[in-house]
């Protein structure tokens, strides 16, 4: 017992080392998402019924005045965040043709539901549109003990998926 | 005026006055450049007014731009001051129980704001954070002279986390055990049922928390670990009730300290598994009093597969000594099985099957029940329920109950 005790004691007085939760870079994730020729960054203003819809997915006001795309065709890429229990989630996500092509956990800062981070639950959403409620036209299953988690990348996801239908139907009227 | 002579005359003379006077108003070489040089420096204060104003313009642009940066990082928090780095949670649930008892002496229909919480946390640095929860039970807590109040004020949760690693905490403080599918997540909305089960309340005493220290670990195949070495409880050997050994860490004795360790299996989405042990070499705290070792050996599987969900358990509590064996309580198990099924996302119904052995023989019985609950909002619960109980022992009887009960919770 007293060799345990001392062992997490030396454990807690060596102190914290730094905690890489980054797990790759927004600029890295665009880059990939782009095979290096990444467009130039567009704004989706987010007032009138975007801001309402926005609102309306994400059961609050999203805390930005716009928000940052790339697009190329059919495809956009959108970084988002959303906090699960206490600290926001940095979330990378593309979307091709209304449906999500990939989400990625680029940051993840909360204390809980780090099960969301790993590709054994991000590889639920690929494939996954948007229905005119705006919900995930399939399921996406949970993690025990994680449940404010994968709310938060469910919410993204609507979000990137409503942005993107939004950015290519401007997109189609301006042509 | 009709001699035409005259006309000519008169005609010639106007031309002749007519050019004379245009004659006399040409402008001469030197007023041409003044008018040309007055020309010039209109144009250029024309451009240097275009100028001025395209410059202006993208000056407002820039402080547009800085002023929407500044209004962006504002909303979305820099975590740089106190408040940012500062967080406060909480959940609540008011029950009502109309419990109809074979002894109508043990009927009880009350109304009861069974637990108000609040979370506190703060961020020390980005790898050293605190966490906390403050309970108060029952609604009022009041110092009487008989201990006869109704309610607890309990410090459930203080302590500071440490991420050594990426994938690798310490804490220190007061924490939930890892033990069981509610100890660690019981807020309302959560799981089915006015009150929780019975199993994770008399065999996995929830909520059991502890003062000590503890490491856990995750990997990216969805296994994760928790060791704990943290105070004991300290059963009486009065009845050898569990529940009633808990210390809660108030001046708590630390003659025996316990251990607790956990498996944890979520590579699935939807899927849990998990295995927990615990252990302590005196489960009273007191040498040579007939309670001697106790070993919890705790197992659960939860799985969520679309509108279908399913949660089993087993516990069982194997304690060594004289004494409790001849109170036939040496082994005191509980297992229960919850399918459920969502019709729709905001609307769930349950059933579940109990089956207890506990230390009292009030404490073993089977229990049938049935519920629904309703999310009107994600984090707001309204629940009703049925139960049907029946007791091992015929001496229980007189306990045996049907009950109905409502409750309406929440937590943010």
């Amino acid at each position: 017992m007293t060799r345990i005790l001392t062992l997490l004691l030396l454990l807690l007085s060596a102190g914290p080392t730094p905690a890489d939760s980054t797990y790759q870079s927004p600029e890295d994730f665009l880059n990939e998402v782009f095979a290096g020729a990444v467009p130039t960054a567009q704004v989706l203003w987010l007032k009138d019924d975007v801001r309402e819809t926005s609102t309306a997915i994400m059961g609050h006001r999203y805390p930005a005045i716009r928000v940052r795309y790339w697009l190329k065709g059919t495809r956009s890429a959108w970084i988002l965040e959303e906090i699960g229990k206490e600290r926001p989630i940095t979330t990378g996500i593309v979307v091709n043709n209304h449906d999500i092509e990939r989400l990625r956990v680029l940051v993840f800062r909360e204390s809980r539901g780090w099960e969301v981070k790993h590709p054994f639950f991000t590889d639920q959403f690929p494939g996954l549109g948007i229905t005119p409620a705006y919900e995930l036209d399939g399921p996406i299953d949970g993690v025990s003990g994680a449940t404010l988690s994968v709310r938060a990348l469910k919410k993204l996801a609507r979000l990137a998926l409503y942005f993107h239908s939004r950015v290519v139907t401007d997109h189609d009227a301006a042509q | 005026m009709n001699n035409p002579i005259a006309h000519t005359v008169l005609l010639a003379a106007s031309m002749s006055i007519a050019t004379a006077t245009t004659a006399a108003q040409q402008p001469t070489p030197e007023q041409m450049w003044e008018i040309i040089q007055s020309q010039q420096k209109e144009i250029e204060a024309l451009k240097r007014g275009l100028q001025d104003n395209a410059k202006q313009a993208a000056d407002a642009d820039e402080k547009a731009e800085a002023a929407v940066v500044a209004v962006e990082e504002s909303s979305t928090g820099s975590r740089g001051n106190w408040a940012d780095r500062t967080t406060i949670g909480g959940y609540g649930e008011l029950h009502y129980n109309n419990i109809d008892a074979t002894d109508p002496a043990n009927d009880n229909k009350e109304i009861d704001f069974h637990r108000f919480v609040l979370y506190f946390g703060h961020e020390f640095t980005d790898n050293i954070r605190m966490f906390s929860e403050f309970e108060l039970e029952h609604a009022l807590s009041k110092d009487t002279a008989d201990g006869s109040n109704p309610g607890e004020v309990e410090l459930e949760q203080a302590y500071i986390e440490f991420d050594l690693q990426d994938n690798l905490q310490a804490r220190g403080g007061v924490f939930l055990l890892p033990v069981g599918i509610l100890n660690e997540t019981h807020e309302p909305n959560t799981f089915y049922g006015v009150e929780r089960n019975d199993v994770e309340n008399i065999i996995v005493p929830s909520t059991w928390w502890a003062g000590g220290a503890a490491l856990s670990g995750q990997h990216d195949n969805g296994i994760s670990w928790d060791l704990a070495i943290h105070e004991g409880l300290m059963i009486p050997t009065s009845d050898f009730r569990v529940r009633s050994g808990r210390q809660k860490t108030a001046e708590a004795s630390a003659e025996d300290l316990a251990y607790t360790g956990r498996l944890r299996y979520t590579g699935i989405p939807g899927l849990e598994l998990a295995a927990s042990a615990h252990y302590q070499s005196d489960a009273s705290q007191v040498s040579g009093d007939g309670l001697d070792a106790g070993l919890l050996l705790e197992t659960h599987a939860v799985y969520e597969k679309g509108p279908f969900g399913l949660r089993a358990l087993y516990a069982e509590w194997d304690f060594d000594g004289a004494a409790v064996t001849a109170a036939g309580v040496d082994k005191q198990k509980g297992w229960y099985i919850e399918p459920s099924f969502k019709p729709r996302n905001n609307i769930g119904v349950y059933a579940r099957f109990e089956d207890l052995d506990g230390a009292r023989t009030r404490d073993r019985f089977e229990q049938w029940e049935v519920g629904a609950n309703f999310w009107p909002h994600e984090d707001v619960v309204i629940k009703a329920d049925y139960r049907s109980r029946d007791h091992d022992l015929a001496g229980d009887a007189g306990r045996d109950f049907d009950a109905f009960d409502l409750g309406i919770g929440y937590q943010f």
